[in-house]
């Protein structure tokens, strides 16, 4: 008796999955939701975690990114010279401290050793 | 005995071998079909049934995000009442950025908004708050000036469904954000206690009003009273 059971089985195993959960029959929604801007955070996980709708082709296309590209040149933009002061030496940055006010700049001359004439 | 649609071919009938997702109130005995809940049998296409069937009580099902009451912190795991037979394990590691040294910031009595990645008859339901990535994507702990409260699970599927009707009038409404876990639990905040008391009612009165009786009161409320 115990054999056939299995072999019934076995051709079916295949074939009917059970699904505890009614998520997926319904296509249930992401369980966070705000409206009209309460909490800008949820909003943005809202269309990042729902099924996604139908949209024209180029929306598709785009990466799913959470700042625009604008921004992203922006904080770019003050990136490099934020960076730059980092590495620039005490001389440099005090005379960079002074142009700011004036918006030329001079010519940084870099201070070597040189050897006594005697 | 075995529950047939007319429009389909029997499933009876061992002539087409397709796959087919059997759903919540439905269980496989054999190589027939059993129907396990009293209610109406729905289809999608192309191959999933299920009975929607209502309830109040919830049962663990493993994917399924829910609201849950930390209750106890003990060593390395929280317990979480979540609205089953038994109270559902976090382990404290299972949240975006957790490490042995930097423990998440959990207290007693905190809401959280986890999955459940193992939930069945034989075991204890564990939760986790994020994703098999390990991002958190929205889980966690949550909280603080909003109002808790429980509905049907039959409510929180209409709130959760693609084209939600409540959920597009609730939108007219006012600003607010809103929770929702499969276990029959919702959590709302809104700008003002007065609104946050008002989206409460009104969506634990949904349960029992029809369609037309629910558009009525909506609209009073959005003209009115306040």
């Amino acid at each position: 008796l115990s054999l056939s059971l299995v072999s019934d089985w076995s051709s079916d195993r295949n074939l009917i999955i059970e699904e505890q959960s009614f998520v997926p029959c319904e296509d249930l929604k992401f369980g966070r939701i705000s409206f009209k801007g309460f909490n800008p955070e949820v909003e943005k996980l809202m269309i990042l975690m729902n099924p996604r709708e139908e949209e024209e082709g180029g929306e598709e296309s785009r990466m799913q990114t959470d700042i625009t590209d604008e921004e992203m040149a922006l904080r770019y933009e003050s990136l490099v010279g934020s960076m730059k002061k980092k590495f620039a030496k005490k001389r440099e940055r005090a005379a960079n401290e002074d142009n700011k006010n004036q918006n030329f700049s001079e010519t940084i001359t870099k201070r070597a050793f040189m050897k006594p004439q005697d | 005995f075995s529950s047939e649609d007319d429009d389909t071919i029997s499933l009876t009938d061992h002539v087409k071998p397709e796959k087919v997702v059997c759903g919540p109130g439905l269980r496989r005995s054999g190589d027939r079909l059993v129907v396990c809940k009293s209610d109406v049998l729905r289809h999608k296409q192309p191959n999933m049934f299920w009975m929607e069937s209502q309830q109040r009580r919830y049962v663990p099902a493993k994917g399924e995000t829910i609201i849950g009451i930390v209750t106890v912190k003990s060593g390395d795991i929280f317990k979480v009442d979540c609205g089953g037979s038994e109270q559902a394990s976090l382990s404290y590691l299972a949240f975006e950025g957790a490490t042995k040294r930097n423990r998440p910031n959990v207290q007693v009595g905190d809401l959280v908004f986890a999955q459940f990645i193992i939930a069945n008859k034989d075991m204890e339901p564990e939760l986790v708050c994020m994703d098999s990535s390990g991002r958190a994507n929205g889980m966690g702990v949550f909280g603080g000036g909003g109002l808790l409260f429980s509905v049907s699970l039959g409510l929180v599927r209409r709130l959760l469904s693609p084209h939600s009707e409540v959920l597009s009038d609730l939108q007219q409404l006012f600003p607010c954000e809103l929770v929702v876990g499969m276990n029959g639990r919702l959590w709302v905040k809104s700008s003002r206690v007065q609104q946050t008391l008002v989206i409460a009612n009104l969506l634990q009165s949904c349960d029992t009003m029809t369609a037309q009786q629910r558009r009525e009161l909506f609209r009073r409320v959005a003209q009115g009273a306040l």
